[in-house]
């Protein structure tokens, strides 16, 4: 707990109450003038917050995918791997920023470490999820006719395979853009740090600022990646109608 | 919906592949097992042993067999899904060890029961499979699907840009087909692929695959459990019992005729000599000759040709010898043929019906005979129960046990032919 207030607590020192004066913010109330006032405070958090989504989703989905081309090439690495992943992803958040602090310092590149961790079993499992569900007589005919494996995945399994891979890689970015408010405990910046700026963390306009930014970049996420699936898929709507 | 088509002969019609048009025709290969054993690992009995047999280009081999006889993997030998253990599968000479298997596979067409069509790209692009991993251009691509989806009786405008979900399970099948006949190969393997039809649509699709095989004359390996199928569908049926095992192979008359022992017989069934009748049309045995009258001839005359005649029963025709009906013996008490007739020509039987869709005419008539007519209409012999009974009572070559697996051309001919 004194490591955490250690950390914590010169943040923190920036005094909310100097930014305006409002009877308002004396009483902790939701003040939408104050919120008027010091948008701009937060653009700054809210970009970085968007860089720590991407780079460690963008990250964790390259090592997931060449994992799970492996795991699907060569089956016995499925367990490994798996159990890996899974290992990682139930490490709690925090403990993890602690634990590579001493490793990566403070700063991004823990934050990004801690968080594509936390991507990679989402999305490994998805991928193998999407490779294991395309038809067994899909892959029979595709073979018959004389696809290379590498033509098989490339062409027949892997664009079969996008629902489930789109749908992990929605899961991860929302749960990295949830994670990644917890990005400044490590150094790493994000909106994290304006919650925490909060001198009793209960100021109200503050954390709903935050909080609404991140569900509105969680949502703008989810849409992009819901078009692009769309995109990606349109034989899925034509067997719908 | 009958069986039309049910009594096909090989390669008796040669119009014109229409794959030829674009300069990729390859002629059909002719395919031989040479002592194939396929052996699992850790298992006891061979899935496939010693196997044997060959199959002419052109022709339609049907392997045919109980669940667990090898019957498929037998046929994914030879396209390498499955590589062989021992002995060797030779295409037009050529081992199939000596080619790497995607390259193999993309000369061997390839069609299953499940289709397998890849449900994310359109119609046109599942047929274009095969030419694009060969590298065909778009534009020659593009005109062998139009061309391909024509001859398996579907719209190309209607059909090339949907999407497999958005089509039949007919149509499905057929576009399957397409796909396997796309690089125009030499060799066609099919497992199945209309066992997922239901009976109508599957006899359809049947008689649909024969006419389209009567034009493109390919190379077929035809995997069925269905004997029924494997005897309307094969030039010549190898069947196959547990361990892989060729119990016989044989032209679908000769296997009916001379099951080579008990496991065929009991495979074929206890009806096949109705079976046999399928195979047959009426021009096929030999007839009955009637006595023919017209209305006005000179009994004498009539009486005369009754003594050649097979039945005592003379036959009335117009003009044109169009069968009218049966005389009865008052027509003949005077000196000319008077129209009294005992019974009407009811049914009448035509040269090219099939025997079994006759002889259930005649049972349905509740007669014993029937006259029978050529093309035109004119009468052409009398089709009688004692006739296809004598029929199924001959030989349509010369017997030969199970062991004696080769056939010549000539034995295979219809039989009866006179």
């Amino acid at each position: 707990m004194n490591a955490l207030n250690a950390i914590v607590l010169p943040i923190a020192q920036t005094d909310i109450q100097g930014r305006s004066g409002d009877s308002c913010i004396a009483t902790n109330g939701f003040c939408p003038s104050w919120i008027a006032d010091n948008i701009g405070e937060y653009v700054n958090p809210f970009l970085e917050h968007i860089y720590l989504t991407v780079v460690s989703v963008g990250i964790g989905f390259a090592l997931a995918f060449a994992l799970a081309v492996l795991a699907h090439r060569v089956g016995w690495t499925f367990g490994p791997i798996s159990g890996a992943t899974q290992v990682l992803y139930t490490i709690p958040s925090i403990a993890a920023f602690f634990l590579l602090l001493p490793i990566t310092g403070r700063g991004n590149l823990t934050a990004i470490v801690a968080l594509v961790a936390y991507t990679l079993f989402i999305l490994f499992s998805n991928i193998m999820t999407g490779l294991g569900n395309v038809p067994d007589d899909v892959k029979d005919s595709a073979r018959g006719m004389g696809l290379t494996d590498r033509q098989l995945l490339w062409r027949v399994e892997l664009p079969l395979a996008m629902p489930e891979i789109l749908a992990g890689l929605r899961i991860a970015t929302t749960t990295t853009i949830g994670l990644a408010t917890l990005a400044f405990f490590a150094g790493g910046g994000g909106l994290g740090v304006e919650i925490a700026s909060g001198a009793d963390r209960v100021f109200k306009s503050n954390v709903a600022v935050v909080g609404a930014l991140a569900v509105l970049l969680a949502a703008v996420f989810d849409l992009l990646i819901l078009g692009f699936q769309r995109l990606l898929t349109p034989w899925r709507a034509a067997a719908r109608a | 919906m009958n069986s039309s088509q049910s009594a096909h002969s090989p390669g008796q019609s040669a119009s014109p592949d229409p794959g030829s048009a674009d300069g990729s025709h390859e002629e059909a290969a002719s395919l031989e097992f040479r002592g194939v054993t396929k052996r699992y690992p850790g298992q006891g009995e061979a899935a496939i042993e010693d196997l044997s047999l060959r199959v002419e280009a052109g022709e339609i081999c049907v392997l045919v067999g109980p669940s667990g006889c090898g019957k498929t993997t037998a046929m994914r030998l030879v396209n390498r899904l499955i590589d062989l253990t021992e002995g060797d599968i030779l295409i037009d000479g050529t081992s199939v060890k000596d080619r790497s298997p995607a390259e193999l596979r993309r000369h061997i067409g390839y069609a299953i029961q499940q289709i397998g069509l890849f449900p994310h790209v359109s119609v046109g692009d599942n047929i274009g499979t095969v030419p694009r991993l060969l590298g065909w251009d778009k534009q020659r691509i593009s005109t062998r699907v139009d061309e391909l989806l024509e001859l398996v009786s579907l719209d190309p405008h209607d059909t090339r840009d949907r999407y497999p979900a958005q089509l039949s399970g007919g149509q499905r099948q057929r576009v399957g087909v397409a796909r396997a006949l796309a690089a125009d190969p030499p060799l066609l393997l099919m497992d199945e692929p209309f066992g997922a039809i239901d009976p109508i649509n599957r006899e359809r699709l049947q008689n649909e695959f024969l006419r389209l095989q009567a034009r493109i004359q390919k190379t077929v390996v035809f995997v069925t459990h269905d004997i029924d199928e494997a005897i309307k569908i094969g030039d010549r049926i190898a069947v196959l019992k547990k361990g892989g095992k060729l119990a016989q192979y044989a032209t679908p008359a000769e296997l009916l005729m001379y099951p080579a022992d008990h496991f065929v017989e009991d495979f074929v069934g206890a009806d096949r000599a109705l079976k046999r009748l399928a195979l047959q049309r009426v021009r096929d045995i030999d007839l009955w000759k009637a006595a023919e009258a017209r209305v006005g001839e000179d009994t004498r005359e009539v009486r005369r040709k009754l003594e050649d005649a097979d039945l005592t029963i003379p036959l009335l025709v117009d003009e044109q010898r169009r069968p009218i009906g049966w005389l009865s013996h008052r027509a003949l008490e005077g000196e000319r043929v008077e129209e009294k007739l005992r019974s009407p020509a009811e049914p009448i039987v035509e040269l090219d019906d099939i025997l079994r869709d006759a002889l259930s005419d005649l049972l349905s008539s509740e007669t014993r005979y029937a006259p029978v007519v050529d093309g035109d209409g004119h009468a052409a012999g009398v089709l009688s129960l004692e006739v296809i009974g004598r029929f199924l009572h001959t030989a349509p070559s010369e017997a030969r046990t199970g062991a004696d697996l080769v056939v010549d051309e000539e034995q295979e001919a219809s039989p009866a032919e006179p």
